[in-house]
């Protein structure tokens, strides 16, 4: 077999496909069954935020006869495959047999586990398509998917043409007679989309970013309403991934959800029904507590590897104890977070939420959305330049950790209005605050992680543990300690960049595109 | 890349039959197989239903203006390939006596095939001739079928000296015994034989067999379409011994 040729959908509803390419033929070429027709079990696999599609991946586990076979392919065209043993998912990449499958994968799902995306099961059958002279001159492959979901229905009939070496003109005549039979189309999506389409869905639906489109014109509110029905969204498509606890992302998206509608209540409350506001901020800031343990606890353990790396005076198989702590510690913390997501206040929660905001009356003579974006970033932005200000060598950490939290509201804020800014502007304005909120993360970071550290040596002393322990423990505390004293250090430089009057300048740009 | 060429000066002793069977079962092996149909009769591309036809024919090919590559057709069989015969072949020798260095021609033309197949079966017209000297130099294995009588044990003796007479590369020799039938006696004494006094005879041998003859009428090797036969037990035995003589 040489060249592929143009793939083709058959959606000729009562005549099976095979009679369909029969007629279509007829009498130029003759048809013959090749193999018996045999059935796939066809699972697809990415990150829930899609990591692989995005990288022009697909990973399926394809089950028939032997063992499952994981397969990798790429855009271009190459394939990596894997032999599954017993593999369960959801997996991280370091669950997946050894190879070079696994390491393609690893680096780009990270932290992310790979989670079934579709099911299918995949009836394949091969033809032989033959000249006057019954020499084969190409073969025919017909796949009929059937998805998983009980009510979807079966996507179109799939033909892949492949030509025979040295037969191409003849394939290229075969093509053009399927392509004149009514039903029949050239071209076919990845089977992937054709599942997925039949649940009215598609590849790569889900991201954590807040990607509403606004316009400048329409009422403040609607555009806030949006804003945060977006949020609610993601926050609930988490939900299951974080009481199943498939893996700590699920969790980080969840909590930011929570974060940034906390954000949008506080800056756009003026925007929102009187009262509204004031009666749902406790509501999230108890969901956001209740994610805080569990959070804190992933922060530690996902870096704990490099944190044991850096270790000058211990050893790092000393930290055991303190590993075996934070993973006993995050079990009970992942249960009880599980049992309050599970909750009947919880669900009240966002059913009320959502139909509020769903029902949100229009403002009256309110103000529109480039003038309410440009007000609210503003203001944040104002803020930020007078509190930021006032700190010194001598101010209390305190200071700087509300500096940090103003800082998330105005990139949260920038998030929000994202589409009512120019693109590259938006870019410049959020590159100038991350360097800030990283300066401003790692202080607060080392300090509750050194903080943490003290508090959980003292746990771990009245239990017993080993001396060397504790003395690894501090060699880690004194390198989170270091790194909280170098971001201290750097932060006048990084706020004198912020506050320079090039970046001012920048963010004005901003907020005047916002009334454009 | 191996080369084997099917040969023998005499002709009718089922050098299309062995070049035929032993090409799809080295493709069944899971080898890359090309077999490249010299004879102008075009006996193996009409087995394998391939229009016996080249555009450019002989002159095109053996000078170099088609690439061999662009004639190759595929068969029905999963890695085998063919490269059709052509009525022009008749003329090979006359083609390849307007080239430098005519017997080393061949090897020349199939060198940039060695990435893309394992084994190539070349399957030779009988005679000798500027052709078949070009065939020698090539190949690394000469299979020359041979049926169990007098005057072929002569033609292989002729055989063994022209391959010893050639000057630089000399191909190994596996002589077979071929079409044998059961009801001579000369043909099953000189087959059990033949093997024990000469090492260049392979101990496999193929009998006369209808089934064999079949293959002219379904159009595929009788390994393909009667695995279970006799003949093809014979052949698959055959193509152990020179898949070992290959390796």
């Amino acid at each position: 077999m040489s060249a592929c040729s143009p793939n083709f959908t058959y959606t000729g509803g009562e005549r099976p496909v095979s009679v369909a390419v029969r007629d279509a033929l007829a009498p130029q070429f003759s048809v013959v069954p090749a193999t018996r027709a045999r059935t796939l079990r066809r699972t697809w696999l990415d990150t829930f935020d899609w990591r692989l599609h995005r990288a022009g991946l697909t990973l399926e586990c394809v089950a028939g006869h032997g063992p499952a076979k994981l397969v990798l392919s790429g855009t271009a065209g190459g394939q990596i495959t894997a032999t599954v043993n017993g593999t369960r998912w959801p997996v991280l990449a370091e669950g997946l047999p050894r190879g070079p499958l696994q390491d393609r994968l690893k680096g780009l799902t990270s932290v992310r586990a790979l989670l079934p995306a579709a099911k299918a099961a995949s009836t394949v059958s091969e033809f032989r398509l033959c000249n006057t002279d019954d020499k084969t001159v190409a073969w025919l492959t017909v796949d009929l998917l059937h998805p998983a979901q009980p009510s979807a229905v079966d996507p179109p009939a799939r033909l892949s043409l492949t030509a025979v070496r040295g037969y191409q003109a003849q394939a290229d005549r075969i093509a053009q007679c399927l392509a004149a039979q009514p039903g029949m189309f050239r071209g076919a999506p990845p089977p992937l989309d054709a599942v997925l389409a039949t649940a009215g869905h598609a590849p790569g639906e889900y991201t954590n970013k807040v990607d509403v489109e606004l316009s400048a014109t329409m009422p403040a509110r609607a555009a806030l309403a949006a804003v945060l029905l977006r949020l609610l969204d993601t926050l609930e498509a988490n939900v299951a991934g974080t009481i199943r606890d498939i893996d700590t992302e699920f969790l980080h998206d969840l909590r930011v959800a929570v974060r940034r509608t906390r954000t949008a209540l506080k800056l756009g409350a003026a925007l929102l029904p009187d009262g509204l506001a004031p009666e749902y901020q406790p509501e999230f800031k108890w969901l956001g507590d209740l994610t805080t343990p569990t959070r804190d606890l992933d922060v530690h353990l996902l870096g704990f590897a490099a944190a044991a790396a850096e270790l000058t005076s211990a050893d790092p198989a000393d930290l055991a104890p303190f590993h075996d702590y934070l993973t006993q510690r995050r079990i009970t913390e992942q249960r009880r977070l599980a049992r309050a997501l599970r909750s009947a206040h919880f669900t009240t929660l966002t059913a009320a939420w959502r139909s509020t905001l769903t029902a949100l009356p229009p403002q009256r003579r309110g103000p529109d959305a480039a003038h309410a974006a440009a007000r609210i970033i503003g203001r944040a932005h104002r803020r930020i330049l007078a509190r930021g200000g006032a700190i010194g060598p001598d101010s209390p950490p305190e200071q700087l950790h509300d500096l940090r939290k103003r800082c998330k509201e105005l990139r949260y804020a920038l998030e929000f209005f994202a589409s009512l800014h120019d693109l590259s502007a938006h870019r410049r304005a959020v590159r100038e605050l991350k360097g800030l909120q990283d300066c401003l993360g790692t202080y607060q970071d080392g300090e509750v992680q050194q903080q943490e550290i003290r508090a959980i040596a003292a746990d771990l002393l009245a239990s017993g543990v080993p001396a060397t322990a504790l003395l690894a423990m501090g060699d880690l505390a004194s390198h989170v300690g270091q790194r909280e004293r170098e971001a201290r250090s750097e932060f006048s430089s990084r706020f004198a960049a912020f506050a320079s009057p090039e970046a001012r300048a920048r963010f004005e740009v901003l907020t005047a595109s916002a009334h454009s | 890349m191996k080369i084997v060429a099917t040969y023998n000066i005499k002709g009718g002793v089922g050098k299309t039959a062995a070049a035929v069977n032993l090409s799809y079962l080295a493709a069944k092996d899971g080898q890359r197989v090309l077999l490249a149909d010299l004879d102008p009769q075009a006996a193996a591309s009409f087995l394998f239903r391939v229009r016996p036809r080249v555009k450019g024919g002989g002159t095109a090919l053996v000078r170099g203006s088609r690439d061999l590559d662009k004639a190759i057709k595929g068969t029905d069989f999963d890695g085998l390939d063919l490269l059709p015969a052509d009525f022009t072949f008749r003329n090979l020798d006359l083609i390849l006596d307007t080239t430098k260095k005519p017997t080393q021609q061949l090897a020349r033309l199939l060198r940039p095939l060695r990435t893309s197949y394992d084994v190539v079966f070349l399957d030779c017209p009988p005679g000798i001739s500027l052709l078949s000297e070009a065939v020698l130099h090539a190949a690394d294995l000469v299979l020359a079928p041979i049926i169990p009588t007098t005057l072929s044990l002569r033609t292989l003796d002729q055989l063994t000296e022209f391959i010893s007479g050639l000057d630089g590369h000399r191909p190994a020799l596996l002589a077979f015994c071929s079409m044998i039938d059961r009801r001579k006696r000369l043909h099953k004494e000189i087959a059990e034989r033949l093997p024990t006094e000469r090492d260049d005879v392979a101990v496999t041998a193929i009998p006369a067999l209808s089934v064999i003859e079949q293959m002219a009428v379904r159009r595929a090797p009788v390994t393909a379409f009667a695995p279970r036969s006799a003949a093809s037990r014979g052949y698959a035995e055959l193509w152990a011994e020179v898949r070992a003589l290959l390796s």
